[in-house]
């Protein structure tokens, strides 16, 4: 074996991503506990209202979340209330 | 690599090259005749040739006992050194022999030379070759017809620009500009949340161009940036054009040769250049902070690649931002702001501290909007030529920001949604309220700039407070 004419270091995480298969897509959401999750962009709250209107109208039930400031992820204690409350989630983007 | 124990009796390091050694290779043969001594030669294997000796080829010898001059004199015993003198002195050779008339004939005391395991050519290649160990991160070959330069552009590693290789030898001297260990964890770096290491920071600072002589300040900028209130998960992700701007203060500023004077934020000073552009590629290369990816700047700025300056303390009429933020002066220090390019507050014609606020004042309104109000901070940098003003009526920093509040409190009336045909403005509920255009300790005063130009600079902030970021200040630790 030659030796390399130069080595370098890794200035990387060195991390692989992990790489999940998404969820299969709900055939109904009737029964099924739905979190809205406001990011705290303005006029998020009007887009989530409207979602809320038309999950109820398919027999979901809703249930509210914000985050504290839509500049930080979304705090640990608030993901896992979410996790392990709802069957799913919808996040607004607004502005 | 082991560090190779000492034979027990006296151990001398010499080299061909230096004249001293030479000289004294009788000397030699006159200890080694009568007590046990080892020889051990740097450069010609067969030199001494008058006395036994062995040749430390790979410099294992020198190097892990810190040899810096030729000849070294060491006396050891049961393993351990227990005293060493360096060059030629007739006295100190006589009473760590024991030998009391040695070197009757060599002149009283002549100086070494340098030892060849500290010669610059040398030193970086020694330094991977005993202590590379320390080194965990991944290493990677370059194939034989791989342009090292554009390898790394392909990786997805830079930031536009062209980066030095970060080979072992370099990371190893970087990191001998730190007392801290490679492994510490310094920081949690945005937006991935991975442990930031003194290494992976040292790599990137060789990548950036940073001198050893930096870490201090680019480990100090990533504590910095790298919290809650700094909030660099947030500057990095906003579509704002924001990214950290690195103020450094006290006297370390001027032994790295960092710029605070003639085009303070422009480009041509390796520290101002380097020390910001090490912190970004830091959070780009091990915290996956990307353009494109989580960075959803619209228009970003230039300042994103470095923006970093010192402070012109000397100078300054009202003290520095650090002082004034909680560090004792002359303390090594740095505040990171979250602010967009700079822009010029001109005037040209004002001679008196309430003309100078007024224009400031008026400049300052304009912060993201005209008719924004407490959303953003600013950082205020005064050029020498509008602080001389201040300076001769006496204003200090705490006057200079009671005025400049004073002036930007805003009838909301008239910056209320829709008024002059814009529908930016404050919401109704502030109508007939008076609101001030940054919130208490909302305004930065710097002090940098060339002594000629009556000219400052407005860096406008982000969303402040604790939904976007805080100025953080911290001080520099070697």
């Amino acid at each position: 074996m030659t030796t390399p004419r130069l080595t370098i270091l890794d200035p990387t995480s060195e991390s692989r991503p992990a790489r999940r298969a998404l969820l299969s897509r709900p055939s109904s959401v009737d029964g099924m506990t739905i979190g809205l999750l406001d990011i705290r962009k303005p006029r998020g709250d009007v887009f989530l209202d409207r979602i809320e209107e038309l999950l109820t109208e398919r027999g979901a039930r809703v249930l509210r979340y914000a985050k504290p400031t839509f500049t930080k992820p979304a705090p640990a204690d608030l993901r896992h209330e979410i996790a392990s409350q709802c069957n799913l989630v919808i996040e607004a983007l607004a502005d | 690599m082991t560090k190779p124990v000492l034979p027990d009796g006296l151990v001398a390091v010499v080299k061909r090259e230096c004249a001293t050694c030479v000289m004294t290779e009788p000397v030699l043969a006159t200890i080694a005749a009568s007590t046990t001594l080892s020889v051990f030669t740097q450069d010609d294997a067969a030199f001494p040739e008058s006395v036994p000796h062995s040749h430390d080829s790979d410099l294992s010898i020198s190097w892990h006992h810190d040899i810096e001059t030729v000849p070294t004199l060491i006396r050891v015993e049961n393993g351990v050194e227990v005293d060493r003198t360096v060059g030629w002195s007739r006295v100190a050779w006589r009473a760590i022999t024991g030998i009391g008339d040695l070197g009757e004939e060599l002149p009283v005391m002549r100086p070494g030379c340098g030892s060849l395991s500290v010669d610059p050519d040398l030193v970086d290649k020694l330094r991977a070759r005993f202590t590379g160990s320390v080194l965990t991160a991944r290493h990677i070959d370059m194939a034989s017809a791989e342009d090292e330069f554009e390898s790394m552009f392909n990786r997805g590693w830079t930031d536009g620009l062209p980066v030095i290789p970060p080979t072992a030898e370099r990371v190893l001297r970087m990191l001998a500009g730190t007392t801290r260990a490679p492994d510490e964890i310094v920081a949690v770096a945005p937006p991935d949340l991975v442990p930031l290491s003194v290494e992976k920071i040292a790599i990137n600072a060789v990548m950036a161009g940073c001198l050893p002589e930096y870490m201090p300040w680019v480990i100090a900028a990533l504590e910095a940036v790298c919290n809650d209130r700094f909030n660099m998960h947030g500057v990095l992700a906003t579509t704002m054009p924001v990214g950290p701007v690195i103020v450094c203060n006290g006297p370390g500023t001027k032994r790295i040769g960092m710029n605070s004077g003639i085009n303070v934020f422009g480009q041509g000073n390796r520290a101002n250049m380097t020390i910001g552009r090490a912190v970004q590629l830091a959070i780009r290369n091990v915290g996956g902070g990307r353009p494109g990816e989580v960075d959803r700047a619209t228009h970003g700025n230039p300042g994103k690649l470095s923006f970093c300056f010192a402070e012109d303390e000397d100078g300054s009429p009202f003290g520095s931002l650090a002082s004034e933020r909680g560090i004792p002066p002359g303390t090594d220090a740095l505040t990171v702001f979250a602010g967009e390019g700079p822009r010029c507050a001109v005037d040209q014609l004002a001679r008196t501290p309430d003309e100078l606020t007024n224009s400031f004042a008026a400049c300052l309104r304009s912060v993201m909007h005209p008719k924004s109000a407490l959303a953003f901070d600013v950082l205020l940098v005064v050029s020498p030529d509008h602080s001389r003003i201040y300076a001769e009526a006496g204003w200090a920093r705490g006057r200079i920001l009671r005025e400049l509040h004073a002036r930007l409190e805003i009838e909301a009336n008239l910056i209320l949604r829709g008024v002059d045909g814009m529908a930016e403005g404050l919401p109704d509920r502030f109508r007939d309220r008076t609101v001030p255009k940054f919130r208490p300790d909302g305004i930065l005063l710097a002090h940098a700039g060339g002594g000629a130009g009556l000219f400052s600079s407005i860096i406008a902030g982000w969303a402040n407070g604790d939904m976007g970021s805080q100025p953080v200040t911290v001080a520099v630790k070697s």
